[in-house]
């Protein structure tokens, strides 16, 4: 499974919905993502991708779309 | 060595409702519940200041522990809402409880202070003598400003919480406590001189929900302690989701983690200890039971501090 599909299904799983967003898609504003499944996103990223996210790289934007995830893990390879 | 003597508290009288509050954002009660888990909260008066209600919390301290104000050490008062830039209500909170002449100290930090206070208070108790350790908010006076966001007046309450520690005797022995602070994310969480507060609550929620897990973690871990072994968690009441993922995180049940934020909101730095002193009037400490308090707030400030029963 390449990266893109892998972040998808950890949308999925973390917003327990089915709905794919746009790559360019913010989702807070999309309604899929809250603060409070903010931080399990994060932890999922991590397992899956076997990186240690630091305190400092939690800006939320960082985490707002497909494509500004995909931007962070290509930054941390 | 330090121990915790006595909690107090002050509350006012006047309760408002989520529907009320609900109401000055355009939402309704069933929305603000589901997104804080607080039912009503309590303003207080108009005229009351922040000092009023730190002394009230600190005479209730006092009285319950028969100690006279006159012996304490020190007065530590952490407030995010004081009136003014200075003096802080410290000095008045001291006056108004009968402790002039005994030195007292603002910790203008809000929801962490009373967290940090407690930190302090259990290192400087052998040398001072007993410290009385006060949170109080007046938030109702913030939340009026305008404009209102949807996502933070609705959140806040007014109250004051307090805690004696004490060098000899007491409750509970202070036994540690880690303390943080990152200013990278100072302004995700602000109070400007006449401004609403402004908060990126996505910002709040994800650091809270990683630094105060990892500071339970650092104070437990230093004493071979596992999460599920604290017979409660006194948290900083800051919202219920947040409280109930801490708990997650941590892999105990969120009926460890002592709550009242329904009734109360949102206290700021007062939180921890209302929750506190009502924890030790249903339940209380037990000999030798692990009980961790914990806090997070603007600056970003956090911390956890490991209390263990006498």
């Amino acid at each position: 499974m390449d990266r893109r599909s892998k972040l998808i299904e950890i949308i999925k799983a973390v917003t327990r919905k089915d709905d794919v967003p746009a790559p360019d898609e913010s989702l807070f504003d999309s309604g899929l993502l809250d603060s409070f499944a903010l931080p399990d996103l994060v932890s999922a990223l991590e397992k899956e991708f076997s990186i240690q996210i630091p305190d400092s790289d939690l800006n939320p934007r960082k985490f707002d779309s497909i494509e500004r995830i995909e931007e962070y893990l290509i930054s941390r390879n | 060595m330090a121990f915790i003597k006595e909690f107090g508290s002050w509350l006012p009288d006047r309760v408002v409702s989520s529907e009320e509050a609900g109401s000055w954002v355009g939402s309704d009660a069933r929305w603000v519940i589901n997104v804080s888990g607080i039912e009503e909260r309590r303003f207080a008066c108009e005229d009351d200041t922040v000092a009023d209600l730190a002394a009230r919390a600190a005479a209730d301290c006092l009285n319950r522990a028969g100690v006279n104000p006159a012996s304490l050490g020190m007065v530590m008062v952490a407030s995010g809402s004081a009136e003014r830039t200075f003096p802080g209500p410290a000095c008045m909170t001291a006056k108004k409880v009968g402790a002039e002449g005994v030195p007292a100290v603002d910790l203008p930090m809000a929801s962490a202070g009373s967290l940090f206070g407690l930190s302090l208070a259990s290192r400087l108790t052998e040398q001072l003598g007993p410290i009385l350790v006060i949170g109080a908010e007046k938030m109702s006076r913030i939340v009026a400003r305008e404009p209102k966001e949807r996502g933070v007046a609705v959140l806040f309450g007014d109250g004051a919480g307090a805690c004696l520690v004490a060098p000899d005797s007491g409750q509970a022995e202070i036994v540690d406590s880690v303390l943080g602070t990152d200013g990278s994310f100072s302004e995700d969480l602000t109070l400007e001189n006449g401004a609403p507060i402004k908060m990126n609550g996505r910002s709040v929620i994800l650091q809270a929900s990683r630094k105060i897990p990892a500071a339970i973690r650092a104070v437990l871990g230093k004493y071979g302690i596992a999460p599920p072994d604290v017979l409660s968690f006194l948290m900083h009441q800051a919202n219920q989701n947040l409280i109930d993922k801490v708990a997650d995180t941590l892999g105990v049940p969120s009926a460890r983690f002592f709550s009242n934020i329904r009734k109360y909101g949102n206290t700021s730095s007062a939180s921890m200890l209302i929750a506190a002193c009502e924890w030790s009037r249903c339940q209380g400490f037990q000999p030798g039971a692990p009980v961790v308090f914990a806090a997070f707030g603007a600056g970003f400030n956090w911390g956890a501090l490991l209390a263990r029963g006498v």
